[in-house]
C-alpha cells in the first residue's frame, strides 16, 4: 500500500467533491448555536448534516443556523432524519435542493421509532427515485453487505451503515459486517451512527472506512468542543493506523528485547 | 377570493390572508423571511426560487416554507 506521508495528501472523494477531513458532524442537540459552531470548528469537519424544517412564521427573528455556520465555508448535507417513508424523504430532499441549490444529500428512511433502524425497502426505493432526479444521495443503511451493494447499484454515492443505533453511543457493534461492506464497496463507506467516544471513531477508521458521521457523541459530551477535538484526533489516528497496517495478533507473548546477550 | 380581494392561504399549517396580487417574493418578505434562505412548496409542488418574483399567490393555496436547521 502506498500510504501518503501526510494527512493533507490523504483526502477522500464523494460524488466528485474532495475533502480532507474524514469527520462529518451533525448540528442537532447542541445547547446553543454558538456552541454548535465552536464544536464544528474544533472538529475540523468540512461537511455538516442539517435538517429541513418549517420556518417559524410566528417568530421569524429566531437565530438561524446559517448565521453561525457559513454554508459557503462548510458543506451543508441535508438529511432526511425523521422520515419514515420514501415519499416523505424525497419530498424533503426536493425542498432541500431548492433551499441549498446542490444535489449532494443524505438519505435516511427510518423503519421504527424504537430502534431508528433504516427501512431498507423504502431506502432503496427512494435512492432509485432520487438518482433518477439528479440527486447524489449518501445513504444511511443497515450493516448488510448485500444491501450495501444494492444501494451502490441503485446509484448511492456513499454507503453509510450504522455502527449501533442512532444516538445510542454504544460504539461499533458490528466490526465484521462493516469490514465486509468496506471490502465490497467501490464508493466511500462511512460509519453513520453509534459512535459514543473517540476510540469508537478510531475503530471505524481502522476497519477501513472512508469516514465517520456523528452528532450525539459530540453534542451530548460534557464538553462538546473538547470532544469535537478528540474526535478529529481519533479519526486521523484511526486512518493513519489503517494505512500503516496493524501487526498480526499472537496467541502468546513475544518479547520486544532480544533474547541473545542476556547476562 | 373574498370581497376585499384578499386571498386566504395556509402557510406551514397556519391560516393567513394576503392581498390579492401578492407575488410569492412579497409574501415571503412580508413574513419577515429572506427569500434566498428558504424553499417553498406550493400545493405539494416545489416553486423554483427564480420564479418567486413572478408567481402570484392564489386563493386556497397551501404553502410549506422550510429552511435548514440543526440536525443529525
Amino acid at each position: 500500500m502506498n500510504a501518503p506521508q501526510s494527512l493533507t495528501a490523504d483526502g477522500w472523494t464523494v460524488a466528485g467533491r474532495t475533502f480532507s477531513s474524514r469527520l462529518i458532524v451533525g448540528t442537532g442537540k447542541y445547547k446553543s448555536l454558538q456552541e454548535n459552531a465552536a464544536a464544528v470548528a474544533a472538529s475540523g469537519a468540512e461537511i455538516v448534516t442539517v435538517a429541513v424544517r418549517r420556518v417559524n412564521i410566528s417568530d421569524p427573528s429566531q437565530p438561524r443556523l446559517t448565521d453561525f455556520i457559513d454554508p459557503a465555508k462548510v458543506t451543508y448535507l441535508p438529511n432526511t432524519a425523521g422520515c419514515f417513508t420514501a415519499d416523505e424523504a424525497i419530498r424533503t430532499l426536493r425542498l432541500a435542493r431548492e433551499a441549498g441549490g446542490w444535489n449532494l444529500v443524505k438519505l435516511e428512511v427510518l423503519g421504527e421509532a424504537r430502534t431508528l433502524y433504516p427501512d431498507m425497502r423504502e431506502t432503496l426505493k427512494a435512492t432509485a427515485t432520487l438518482v433518477a432526479e439528479g440527486f447524489e444521495p449518501m445513504v444511511y443503511c443497515v450493516d448488510d453487505p448485500i444491501a450495501a451493494k444494492q444501494l451502490e447499484e441503485a446509484g448511492a454515492v456513499a454507503i453509510m451503515p450504522l455502527g449501533a443505533p442512532i444516538g445510542s453511543g454504544l460504539g461499533i457493534q458490528n466490526r465484521v459486517t462493516i469490514r465486509l461492506i468496506v471490502e465490497g464497496a467501490s464508493v466511500p463507506v462511512l460509519v453513520d451512527a453509534g459512535v459514543g467516544t473517540a476510540s469508537d471513531a478510531a475503530v471505524a477508521m481502522e476497519l477501513g472506512c472512508d469516514g465517520v458521521l456523528m452528532n450525539t457523541a459530540i453534542a451530548e459530551a460534557k464538553n462538546p468542543v473538547l470532544m469535537a477535538k478528540a474526535m478529529k484526533a481519533a479519526v486521523e489516528a484511526g486512518r493513519m493506523s489503517y494505512l500503516a497496517g496493524r501487526m498480526q495478533k499472537r496467541m502468546y507473548a513475544d518479547p520486544s528485547s532480544p533474547l541473545a546477550g542476556l547476562i | 377570493m373574498s370581497v376585499d380581494g384578499s386571498c386566504s392561504v395556509r402557510i406551514n399549517g397556519e391560516h393567513r390572508r394576503v392581498p390579492g396580487t401578492t407575488t410569492l417574493a412579497e409574501m415571503i418578505n412580508s413574513l419577515g423571511l429572506d427569500p434566498h434562505r428558504v424553499a417553498v412548496e406550493r400545493n405539494l409542488e416545489i416553486v423554483p426560487r427564480s420564479t418567486f418574483e413572478s408567481v402570484c399567490v392564489e386563493d386556497g393555496d397551501d404553502y410549506e416554507i422550510v429552511h435548514f436547521v440543526g440536525g443529525g
